[in-house]
């Protein structure tokens, strides 16, 4: 008896190491070439001038050069540019995450007419492509005079419309709507004004929601070039846009000697230096970014 | 009568409390995007010039649409390969995202760093970083003389060149997929188990069960997730028409008007392949009924 439950039970264990098989194969094959570029700029900034001009050198480096990122370090302009990239993304998200609970609270406690018409309207400006909006704001903060400042990216974000508020809008109206109408009123009947009950009631409630959309704004901020670019200039330079012009820094700094024209590895040396900071926010917090998401109720009841 | 009257002040104070509440949303819609917006149009239509005094608009009608659309060697090539790009890039964006979806929504020691690995191109998504890495350093799976690269090519170019130009970008494509994989894996972990029990005591294979349980679930949210790809790789700064916006904004001849015409053509032809997702999804949501 005892025999043959083993025999019922042995085809489906050795299935399931050969799916188990079959998924490890796909996801580490997959996962090499969707990260190819990562591993190859971690390798090849290691790099140096010699390694990189022989041909027998292709994965390891036969030392170990940190020569790269001395250059790259100095092209950047590293902590003035970090520094800037700080700021322009940190406040902004934190200015961007405020806006968006309080709105979104005031969407999902509250009655009041023409609600459907401010929703289907804050869906319709996450499909408006930033392009369409850059010239005429960019228009619009020359003639307030705020090119070139910090205020371009914070006036938006403070009122609403920073980088995909509208998402950020979504996901806290539906954390806020989730939670039963009876806390508001008891908390109204303990004496709370709305303001009180939005603050101590419905926010230690959207921890997740905050979650997401702090880390979620401060990596778009931080990758954001596209407006950026137009509106600072070369007045405020984020890590991103010292990037974009690093073979024309490189040159202005280390130009006119022969033996020291830009090569791969420096350009990959500065490539891993902008998104180090990043990088090292995600490994810290790998886990709430991918479960922000999870948790977020984009995904519906 | 009171209480009645007691009630409608008590909305009326609770509708004014919600206008509170989002005025902060309004009035930047109304200055930030609103204003801008209306501004947009009108510079597409009239000759701007910057004097002292202040910007002067003349009247010029489609001038600048034309331009854009007629004398413009490179906008009318530059939109077509963009449109190109997204309408390639959203299907496989969304079958890929769904298949490591279902693979990681599996239980093996290691999911969580799969994960972390499958959502890492959405960190350090950014214009340069991307030209930077994505610009030879990818596997190339279209070396001329591979046997996919002459097999494709081959075949009548309705075919062949959307899959050529899939296949060359396959790396850039699948860094769009971060958000979407794990909006699949979040819908994924929604189904209720007990409905694959059912399938499996009623002898439903896998292949069957994804299809007549895993796929209805999260149909709407393939919808989501089409969207959110073709607004994501539309919007992408690396875009051959993101480039021509922004560089000719400062066109001296047409200063702003071209920019600003452009990316109302441009935004036209977003919303037309966004009704066709949208179309595709309601074609294929009756089908899947009947």
């Amino acid at each position: 008896m005892k025999r043959s439950f083993k025999n019922i039970l042995e085809p489906a264990k050795r299935k399931r190491v050969i799916s188990l098989a079959a998924v490890y194969a796909v996801l580490i094959g997959v996962g090499f070439v969707y990260l190819y570029p990562i591993l190859y700029m971690l390798v090849n900034s290691f790099f140096s001038r010699e390694d990189l001009l022989d041909p027998s050198v292709i994965w390891i480096p036969t030392e170990i050069s940190f020569d790269n990122f001395a250059a790259a370090f100095n092209t950047l302009d590293f902590f003035r540019s970090f520094f800037n990239s700080v700021l322009l993304s940190a406040v902004p998200a934190l200015l961007q995450t405020a806006v968006t609970a309080v709105v979104g609270f005031g969407l999902a406690r509250f009655k009041f007419p023409l609600k459907r018409l401010l929703i289907i309207l804050i869906i319709s400006t996450f499909l408006l492509p930033a392009q369409i909006m850059m010239v005429p704001r960019y228009v619009l903060f020359d003639s307030m005079n705020i090119t070139e400042t910090i205020w371009a990216q914070y006036l938006p974000a403070m009122f609403g419309q920073g980088i995909k508020s509208a998402i950020f809008i979504l996901v806290f109206y539906q954390y806020f709507s989730s939670y039963p109408k009876a806390l508001d009123e008891a908390a109204g009947l303990d004496g709370a004004g709305k303001i009180k009950t939005f603050l101590l009631v419905a926010l230690p409630m959207a921890t997740g929601a905050i979650v997401l959309s702090l880390l979620f704004s401060f990596v778009w901020y931080w990758n954001e070039t596209y407006q950026s670019n137009l509106l600072f200039g070369s007045a405020i330079q984020t890590l991103p846009l010292k990037l974009q012009s690093f073979t024309a820094q490189y040159e202005a700094i280390y130009g006119g000697n022969a033996d020291s024209t830009i090569n791969e590895s420096i350009s990959l040396a500065g490539t891993l230096l902008s998104i180090i900071p990043v990088i090292i926010l995600y490994i810290c917090l790998q886990k709430q970014f991918v479960e922000s998401i999870e948790r977020s109720g984009i995904t519906g009841e | 009568m009171s209480a009645k009257k007691h009630k409608s002040k008590l909305k009326r104070k609770n509708s004014i409390a919600g206008a509170a509440f989002v005025s902060p949303w309004i009035v930047g819609f109304l200055v930030f995007t609103l204003y801008p917006l209306i501004n947009g149009v009108v510079m597409s239509l009239n000759n701007v010039t910057i004097k002292p005094e202040g910007i002067i608009y003349t009247w010029a009608g489609d001038e600048f649409y034309d331009y854009a659309l007629n004398v413009s060697t490179t906008f009318k090539l530059d939109l077509g390969s963009t449109a190109m790009m997204i309408g390639c890039s959203t299907p496989v964006v969304l079958v890929f995202s769904l298949i490591i979806a279902v693979l990681l929504n599996q239980h093996f020691p290691g999911r969580s760093f799969f994960r972390t690995v499958f959502f890492m191109p959405v960190i350090i998504m950014s214009g340069p970083v991307i030209s930077s890495l994505l610009t030879g350093h990818t596997v190339d799976f279209t070396d001329e003389g591979s046997q996919i690269y002459i097999f494709l090519s081959g075949l009548p170019s309705v075919f062949s060149k959307p899959c050529l130009f899939v296949l060359d970008n396959l790396v850039l494509i699948l860094w769009f997929s971060g958000v979407q994989i794990l909006i699949f894996l979040a819908g994924l972990q929604k189904i209720s188990p007990s409905l694959y029990e059912a399938a499996d005591i009623d002898g439903a294979s896998s292949w069957e069960k994804f299809w007549k349980i895993t796929l209805p679930h999260i149909a709407p949210l393939a919808l989501v997730c089409a969207v959110y790809t073709v607004v994501d790789i539309s919007n992408y700064s690396g875009n051959a028409v993101n480039n021509d916006i922004a560089d000719n904004l400062f066109n001296t001849s047409m200063m702003y008007s071209l920019s600003a015409a452009m990316s109302w053509i441009y935004f036209g032809v977003v919303l037309l392949i966004l009704l066709a997702v949208y179309l595709v999804f309601m074609l294929l949501g009756r089908k899947g009924k009947s």
